[in-house]
């Protein structure tokens, strides 16, 4: 906190033209000069008061490849899901309920997620250095899913690995439902360092990564339900079945395209 | 060229706003619709109009930028849109300036038709308008990683504007 200029920190509603002249010192070297331009379309943003960490580096600085290999602590992501769960278990009635939080928590996740992969997945987006270099690869980022299964290999080999640094251990079509799909997991992360009570034993704390996932099909354009179910062996006590069933309105789209030829 | 950028969400509402003229070609960065106050409320509806276009063609093309997709010719409006994973569109109004303003300026002259600021659907005009949307790609994935900001709602970084409009100027 003492890092900030005064000046910054003492004018709580400050002008956008205001604040874009002493932006422009603070921001210094790295940005572009485009103070004098800000009040051509500024006219939009009401007052606004930005505070730059003591890096002077905003999230707009941060290259979006960075953390791109970086691993983080087991130990960390399981104390704050612990919480998460806990919290959770607070406030809720029954086993549907709670993971109906989980799967809501998790949902905003994975729309973020989904452009985040793509970008990465693009040539734009996989050179280490990002748009100064984007002009050589010609290719106009990478594709969304259009079809069930692109999408659905997105899931088990890009969103999965993201996550959780290994893709899904087996993605099933239902025999007897043709909008269903499940993604097997035998070693959720998520389930590894919780142990749920007997009485709750309908409870699967995956519901979370459910979530997710139902999060990246919905931004994607296929709206479904995803859940999480137990479906422990005696080889994999934690193994989890995420059921997505997508909405009819999906596959009346996916027969069509089906009959255009669409990939 | 006068250029109306807008960010528009799934579920039809704009994210976020810009206008802003051609810097290229001793350009001032101001923009100068034909329209004149019209202009403000006529782009907004333009692109929207412009939406139905859109998905039309986007189950059709699995690929995020979709070139000019639909024009007006009333204003000799063209517009581009680029779309996101999430179905959240870019919206770009591009118009070239009207003659009245090319005879203002001496050194307009010697412009050849096919530079940006005068043809709206040359090779150079889309390659430097994919540029700018993939630009403006990225640093909207820099805001969804944001943890505080909210899906669907309104942009408000300062900062992003400022990098949007610095990848106005370095393109358009």
């Amino acid at each position: 906190m003492p890092s900030y200029p005064p000046s910054l920190a003492s004018s709580p509603s400050r002008h956008l033209s205001q604040y874009s002249t002493s932006s422009s010192t603070l921001v210094g070297g790295t940005a572009n000069p485009t103070s004098t331009s800000m009040s051509t379309g500024a006219s939009t943003t009401t007052t606004a008061t930005l505070r730059y960490p003591s890096t002077r580096k905003t999230i707009y600085d941060r290259n979006l490849n960075r953390s791109r290999n970086a691993e983080l602590s087991r130990a960390s992501f399981a104390y704050l899901f612990m919480e998460m769960v806990s919290y959770a278990h607070r406030r809720v009635q029954g086993i549907q309920d709670f993971e109906k939080r989980l799967n809501e928590q998790g949902y905003p996740l994975g729309l973020k997620m989904l452009d985040l992969i793509l970008y990465r997945s693009s040539p734009a987006g996989s050179s280490s250095s990002t748009s100064s270099t984007s002009s050589s690869g010609g290719a106009a980022g990478s594709n969304r899913p259009l079809r069930l299964l692109p999408l659905l290999t997105l899931l088990t080999t890009k969103l999965y690995p993201l996550l959780f640094s290994r893709p899904a251990d087996s993605l099933e079509q239902s025999t007897t439902n043709p909008g269903e799909y499940m993604i097997i997991d035998n070693t959720p992360l998520t389930n590894q360092y919780i142990s749920v009570p007997k009485e709750m034993s309908q409870l699967s704390v995956a519901a979370y990564i459910a979530g997710i996932i139902e999060g990246v099909c919905d931004g994607a354009g296929f709206e479904c339900k995803a859940s999480a179910h137990n479906t422990a062996t005696d080889v994999w006590p934690n193994r989890t079945v995420f059921l997505i069933k997508f909405e009819d309105h999906v596959l009346e789209r996916e027969k069509e395209l089906e009959r255009q030829g669409v990939k | 060229m006068s250029y109306y950028f807008v960010i528009i969400s799934p579920a039809d509402t704009p994210l976020f706003e810009l206008t802003f003229g051609t810097s290229k070609a001793g350009g001032d960065g101001v923009p100068r619709f034909r329209n004149g106050e019209t202009a403000r409320y006529m782009n907004q509806f333009i692109v929207h109009a412009a939406l139905d276009v859109v998905e039309e063609v986007q189950w059709l093309s699995p690929n995020m930028w979709l070139k000019v997709i639909d024009n007006y010719a009333p204003t000799n409006s063209h517009i581009s849109c680029f779309l996101t994973g999430t179905n959240v569109r870019f919206m770009l109004l591009h118009q070239p300036s009207a003659i009245t303003t090319a005879s203002a300026g001496s050194r307009s002259s010697t412009i050849s038709s096919t530079s940006i600021p005068q043809n709206p659907t040359s090779p150079q005009t889309e390659e430097a308008i994919r540029q700018f949307m993939n630009e403006v790609f990225e640093l909207w994935v820099k805001t969804l990683m944001n943890p505080f900001y909210t899906i669907g709602k309104p942009i408000k970084s300062p900062v992003f504007r400022q990098r949007v409009v610095g990848a106005g100027r370095k393109w358009l």
